[in-house]
């Protein structure tokens, strides 16, 4: 056996911590060790040369790197194994910048020794290390996409035109999302639902992409290249195909329920459509609110039906197919400004949330109308964002630009309305954005910063008293509204937790989904062939949902394209020798990946589906024999590993 | 001489290992006297081998997995809270204190977290010392 051993200063990372030279010196005395050399950056192409010309003169057929995590640069050090003929699989990292160097700085002595520990687990580990032989997974073209927002899709888009095939599934009638419901985007002031609705409508026009609205994802089972997806869909009761959208049902529906895209400013009938510019553009009888779907309750809506589109016959459907890929783009929820009961929304008439006034700004025909809402309105601030004390403090990136922009809007409908935004800090980190600022301030738009402590509303008038110390001047302001607009902060979507625990998906602290590497893996999961898009992953204006969904269609077709991936070859074997056939490991495994088998001599023995498994090792953690083993973490390993460690 | 205690941190790989990473990203300070020994899911943990750990001179041993729900490998995290806690009931047997052993749930973005757990094991530790095995060897010869 001849080892070779790297040390990387980092460039300074872990060589400013650790003394590089006592790890060297010990990690010569090793048995088996051939070669130790340092260098200051491994990773670098000069580091990769090194490495491979000294394997080469060398002849080392095992290698270890103390350096950074394997979870940073293991794949970097394992495809320089590969290059140089050697097995990806018989590399060992030790672990001593982001737990040595960088966790102990303050312990220079003990880090080194932790140093010199840790190349030695490494070495103890990779003497017992043999080649692994990657398993060849074939992979097909077809991707979920969960969630039809903007961020779903665009990522729908992209892959369909890219000739993948794209289930969409959307819990609401109509595709679109959030962005359907907004007046103008920011700083350019589009009108949202121009903008939008094109690409609303070349959904259902792709050819690759099959859209399924009013339905959920009830589950997911497989693995990367071979995922297989429940759905359960919700009848809409009007035929799609036959619906000609004339909204004669709609008249005679004898039920008001408030309307969801509207925000509850208007009323709907329990049969209607979404918007004008829903996604398929079809009516929708809710069975929620309906009298009942048979013609002693009510049947109104089908007689009037000259199309002939209503059929009360029918039932959630369960639709079963199977994907590649995942990309979940489940989007966000606005804050619940009932939360921050100071504010009075729910309470006072004249407080509304920011997406009510998008709402009032966008929908010139139905509900409120911007005219009624007075001439002086003030803007509150990080309602439901960067407060500890209703644990969010996170910021929510857009509510600074969008108050900008509802502040804008309504000023130019009416520029004698006095207009003032109470804030934290104003964020305008992206392109434009301060320009945007600037502009409305010049406009006359008033940017008072403090956070609003009370509202108080005058039961005769109904107008809004804030008391609001104003952190500039050091003044206490107590001034008088007509309206007060709350700009809610975004939280994770409800729906998300479903898919979440469906797929494992971990979480962040701020509940949105966490995506594998901040940096360098930022629309990727720890799921393999899962990735997130838009507002699932944390707060994000449209640009940067749509930047991350077309991120996402591109990992996913990465790892599509070339029809096989490599799985990791980690896996459980069984020992045959001295397995009991006691059948434990078949109840433990959660991927059913063993089966109890009946051998010719009546005996019993546990055999492995290396495809199925997924080396969790748990199996050969719950063995009472040790004749479950698991590959790369062999028992003998890890007793190793502790007799290098102790 | 005042000797250093030695403890042994069993971690997952997908999220208390990349929690001690994220501890070290965010230059949390840890003290040094642990080691870590990286399995893909903590339920890879044989009872076995944190007996063998104390065995070898291990003052403590600390198991990281992911929080309940979170388990990369579905439900590994629960198998190890049931192995862990019949260990322990067999370790108290021995005369092997409760607070040795000790399991934990560290996700991959607790960086601070993974600090605070392994600062207050090691503080617990080395109030209990090494841990003497001495009268277990006698009794086997």
């Amino acid at each position: 056996m001849r080892i070779g051993v790297y040390v990387c200063h980092c460039g300074g990372n872990i060589s400013e911590v650790v003394d590089i030279n006592k790890v060297v010196e010990a990690a010569k005395l090793e048995g088996d060790v051939v070669l130790v050399k340092d260098n200051s950056h491994l990773c670098s192409n000069d580091g990769q040369t090194l490495m491979l010309n000294d394997i080469k003169e060398y002849k080392l057929d095992k290698v270890v790197v103390s350096a950074c995590s394997p979870q940073f640069q293991g794949l970097t050090f394992m495809r320089v194994m590969e290059t140089a003929g050697l097995n990806p699989y018989v590399l060992e990292m030790a672990n001593i910048r982001e737990q040595c160097s960088w966790a102990h700085y303050n312990f220079p002595k003990e880090a080194t020794d932790k140093a010199i520990d840790l190349t030695k687990i490494a070495i103890s580990k990779v003497r017992l290390d043999t080649p692994l032989d990657s398993k060849k997974m074939p992979i097909g073209k077809r991707v979920l996409v969960v969630g039809a927002g903007i961020a779903g899709i665009q990522a729908s888009l992209d892959l369909g035109d890219a000739g993948f095939k794209v289930y969409l599934v959307e819990k609401e009638p109509s595709i679109g999302g959030h962005m359907a419901q907004l007046s103008k985007t920011f700083p350019t002031e589009d009108c949202s639902a121009c903008i939008l609705s094109p690409k609303m409508s070349d959904v259902p026009a792709n050819k690759n992409i099959e859209l399924m609205t009013y339905s959920q994802v009830e589950s997911i089972t497989g693995y990367l290249g071979n995922y297989e997806v429940t759905v359960n869909k919700r009848p809409t009761y009007v035929d799609p195909v036959k619906c000609t959208a004339c909204g004669d049902c709609v008249p005679v529906c004898p039920i008001d329920v408030p309307d969801e895209y509207n925000e509850g400013l208007s009323l709907r009938k329990a049969i209607y459509i979404t918007s004008d510019i829903a996604v398929p553009h079809s009516y929708v009888l809710d069975t929620d609110h309906c009298l009942g779907l048979f013609p002693l309750a009510c049947s109104k809506c089908r007689d009037a039906c000259e199309a002939d589109a209503i059929n009360y016959d029918l039932y959630p459907e369960k639709v079963k197919f199977t994907v590649d890929t995942i990309i979940i783009a489940t989007g966000f929820d606005i804050f619940d400004a009932k939360k921050k009961p100071m504010f009075g929304f729910g309470k006072f008439e004249n407080v509304y949330n920011a997406l009510e006034m998008e709402r009032i700004i966008g929908c010139e025909a139905e509900g409120k109308k911007l005219a009624e809402v007075g001439k002086k309105i003030a803007l509150i601030q990080c309602v439901g964002s960067r407060d500890e004390q209703i644990n969010r403090e996170y910021c929510s990136r857009v509510c600074c630009m969008y108050a900008t922009k509802l502040a804008q809007l309504m000023k130019r409908s009416d520029p004698k309305k006095d207009i003032s935004i109470f804030y934290t800090d104003m964020r305008t980190y992206g392109k434009g954005f301060e320009e945007y600022y600037k502009r409305a301030q010049k406009s006359g738009v008033k940017y008072i910063r403090g956070r609003v402590a009370e509202i108080e509303e005058n039961p005769d008038t109904k107008k809004l008293k804030l008391k609001v110390e104003d952190t500039l001047s050091r003044s206490f302001i107590e001034s008088e509204f007509d309206t007060v607009v709350l700009s809610v902060g975004l939280e994770p979507n409800k729906g998300t937790e479903t898919i979440r625990d469906i797929l494992r998906i971990s979480k962040s602290s701020d509940g949105f989904l966490q995506e594998a590497h901040p940096k360098f893996r930022p629309v990727d999961t720890l799921i393999e062939g899962v990735f997130l898009a838009g507002t699932v992953q944390g707060p994000k204006d449209i640009p940067d949902a749509v930047a991350q969904a077309s991120a996402a269609a591109a990992r996913a077709i990465r790892l599509m394209n070339q029809g096989e991936y490599e799985a990791e070859p980690i896996t459980a074997w069984v020992d045959e020798d001295i397995c009991a056939g006691c059948g434990i490991c078949v109840g433990i495994c959660p991927y059913d990946a063993i089966t109890s088998e009946e051998q010719s001599d009546g005996t019993r023995l546990a055999v492995v589906n290396e495809i199925l498994c997924k080396g969790c090792g748990s199996c050969s953690g719950a063995c009472p024999t040790g004749a479950s083993q698991q590959k790369w973490f062999d028992i003998t390993q890890l007793r190793a590993m502790l007799e290098a460690a102790l | 001489m005042k000797k250093d205690p030695k403890i042994i941190v069993f971690c997952c790989n997908w999220c208390s290992y990349a929690g001690a990473d994220n501890a070290g990203v965010a230059k949390v300070q840890i003290k040094p006297h642990f080691r870590i020994i990286r399995t893909m899911c903590s339920s890879r943990i044989d009872p076995e081998l944190i007996i063998e750990a104390f065995k070898k001179g291990a003052w403590g041993v600390l198991v990281l997995g992911c929080h309940p729900g979170d388990c990369h490998y579905k439900n590994g995290n629960y198998k190890t809270l049931r192995k862990v806690k019949l260990l322990k009931r067999m370790l108290a047997q021995f005369g092997i204190e409760d607070d040795r052993l000790r399991l934990d749930w560290v996700s991959s973005n607790e960086g601070e977290k993974f600090g605070k757990v392994v600062n207050k094991m090691i503080d617990d530790i080395e109030k209990l010392g090494p841990l003497d095995l001495s009268y277990a060897e006698t009794e086997v010869e």
